[in-house]
């Protein structure tokens, strides 16, 4: 159960960790007109597709003694990065990226720019704007956000081994701890844990889901206007 | 309540490039002035009115002119001036009318008041949404609001940050015509103290009609005309501005002899086989002119009239009768053909039919010489 309640508090802290990060990076991506925005649109999609051994690797290396933040973590906190849960949270972060970013861009992107022309022409700013208008007609792609993010860390698995390893109580997250069972053949164990984790990623998801059932009936669209 | 002392008149001198094809070197070059007051901007589609709007509001920057109210300058390009929307206080209602979906009608019209104390901010919510009828609709969302409703909500929003000049993107469309002048009839109310110059949008001639006291035609981004809407419309110089004004009949001609001391011209119309007399205008004999009647100002004569102040009586025949309901539309051979307009019960008694000989009869003056 230690390593349930440690893979929640990873999750937690990542989910709001990336709502802080996430949200000036998807408004920037979102209106930005910078010709090689693309760049970074790319760079925060690559954990998509690269194995999460490939992203926990560099981690680890950066992390270490040698590594940029290792080195600068130590001479800020007088200690190392890696296999701490510290590290575990800045791996997971990158990790969890674009799962946090991209409904938010969508949502983002999905608001009427006549929206946005007629608040300035009432006189508001742009971060005026983004807190009256933008914000609040992007709720959904926030919790969405929020919550596939903190699923995504629950789940994972490649990169809490290669930053983490399998410390007790420090890097042993829910899924480290269910692969150590089948390996020492304890499935009774092993599936408990699983279970426990099928049903949690079912409910958080469900959820998600039904916020935005209920949201999308309050919220004014066009076409089921009468 | 801080309103402009004296009525100030929004001058704006707009020059867009066009972007992609060499077609004309600008997409809009205009230079118009419009008073305190309504002022209609009328045009077919893609004349420009749009464009313009968003130019003068500051959602679009030009490439070059100058754009002021009064003596205050929101844009000129020769000293690097161009202030952004929020500072320009500028109403603009767009077409779609862009009401926050989220904020209640009352949020959503004091959106503009963020600035204000909220005592003055309640004081002057509640004014406008009483004069424009929207108290009882304070708590709505805008998804639950009629279309009059909504274009109400929308012109208050505007008008209640007491802007210097307001600009309506055609934001009446689509409402009947009793509760589009009774918005109007508010409007008007309103701007009876603001005085505040009023650039409104519209590709309705009747919507000219009903509020016209000055129009501003645009065609393919140039100014085509401005003054009272009789002088730009009714007498139109320009044959895109005939077509969108409502002449149905355009017509080619050459010009056969000019009597000037009658004020009149001849103009033999297409192979020759019909000729009209029509005012005098900038043309020499042999000149190819284009002639333009309105369907309406036609008259029909089943037997040949005689002594009539009219100069122009033409035979033909009816090619072509369609009943459109109220109207019925004919089309009349005389070797140009004309279309006419006329009323169901005059072609029941005219005993109007395909083939049927008529006589047709026009006015001078009904006869408009256009410049392509």
């Amino acid at each position: 159960m230690e390593s349930l309640w440690l893979s929640v508090k990873l999750a937690a802290w990542v989910a709001g960790i990336l709502l802080v990060f996430g949200i000036p990076l998807a408004y920037w991506l979102a209106f930005s007109r910078w010709r090689w925005k693309f760049f970074v649109e790319a760079a925060v999609a690559v954990p998509l597709v690269l194995p999460p051994t490939v992203l926990g690797f560099y981690m680890l290396v950066a992390m270490g003694p040698q590594g940029p933040l290792g080195s600068a973590w130590s001479k800020l906190f007088g200690r190392g990065l890696a296999f701490t849960f510290q590290g575990l949270i800045i791996a997971s972060v990158l990790y969890s990226l674009p799962f946090a970013v991209q409904p938010l861009v969508v949502a983002f992107e999905g608001v009427d720019r006549k929206l946005l022309a007629a608040s300035a022409v009432l006189g508001a700013g742009e971060w005026s704007t983004f807190r009256r208008v933008i914000l609040p007609l992007s709720l959904r792609g926030v919790a969405t956000s929020a919550i596939l993010s903190f699923a995504h860390t629950l789940g994972e698995f490649g990169v809490v081994l290669m930053v983490g390893g399998n410390l007790a109580g420090i890097t042993r997250t829910v899924s480290i701890e269910i692969y150590d069972r089948v390996q020492s053949l304890d499935y009774t164990q092993a599936n408990r844990l699983a279970l426990l984790l099928l049903a949690l990623s079912f409910a958080v998801l469900s959820f998600v889901y039904g916020m935005n059932r209920r949201v999308r009936r309050r919220v004014w669209i066009p076409w089921a206007s009468r | 309540m801080g309103l402009p002392v004296t009525p100030e008149s929004l001058t704006a001198e707009v020059r867009l490039e066009r972007s992609s094809d060499g077609m004309s070197p600008f997409l809009l070059d205009v230079a118009i002035e419009i008073p305190p007051g309504f002022t209609m901007l009328f045009g077919p589609s893609g004349a420009g009115k749009s464009t313009l709007l968003d130019c003068v509001a500051g959602l679009l920057k030009p490439s070059g002119g100058r754009i002021a109210i009064g003596s205050r300058v929101v844009f000129d390009s020769a000293r690097s001036v161009n202030l952004p929307p929020q500072a320009r206080r500028i109403g603009y209602v767009f077409q779609s009318l862009a009401l926050f979906p989220h904020l209640s009608v009352q949020e959503n019209v004091a959106y503009g008041l963020l600035g204000l104390d909220p005592a003055q901010r309640r004081t002057r919510t509640k004014r406008i949404l009483a004069a424009f009828q929207l108290e009882k609709l304070r708590t709505q969302k805008p998804g639950e609001l009629s279309g009059g409703e909504k274009q109400r909500a929308a012109l208050a929003r505007s008008l209640v940050t007491q802007p210097r000049a307001l600009l309506l993107d055609e934001p009446l469309t689509g409402l009947d015509a009793a509760l589009k002048s009774a918005i109007l009839d508010d409007l008007r109310a309103w701007n009876a103290e603001a005085r505040i110059p009023i650039l409104c949008v519209t590709h309705s001639r009747d919507e000219v009609d009903a509020l016209g006291e000055r129009v501003i035609a645009l065609d393919r981004g140039r100014v085509a005309g401005e003054g009272t809407p009789a002088d730009v419309l009714d007498a139109p110089r320009k044959r895109r501005l005939a077509q969108v004004a409502g002449f149905e009949n355009l017509l080619d001609g050459t010009v056969l002899d000019l009597r000037e001391t009658d004020g009149v011209m001849r103009v033999a119309l297409g192979e020759a086989a019909a000729e009209l007399e029509v005012p005098l205008g900038y043309a020499a004999p042999g000149d190819r002119v284009r002639i333009a009647i309105r369907a309406g100002d036609i008259l029909l004569a089943a037997e040949k009239p005689g002594r009539l102040s009219a100069r122009n009586l033409l035979r033909g025949r009816i090619a072509q009768l369609q009943d459109r309901g109220a109207l019925c539309i004919a089309r009349v051979d005389c070797g140009a053909e004309f279309q006419v307009h006329l009323t169901r019960g005059a072609a029941r008694e005219l005993e109007l039919a395909q083939g049927t000989p008529i006589w047709l009869i026009v006015k001078t003056h009904s006869c408009h010489v256009v410049r392509d």
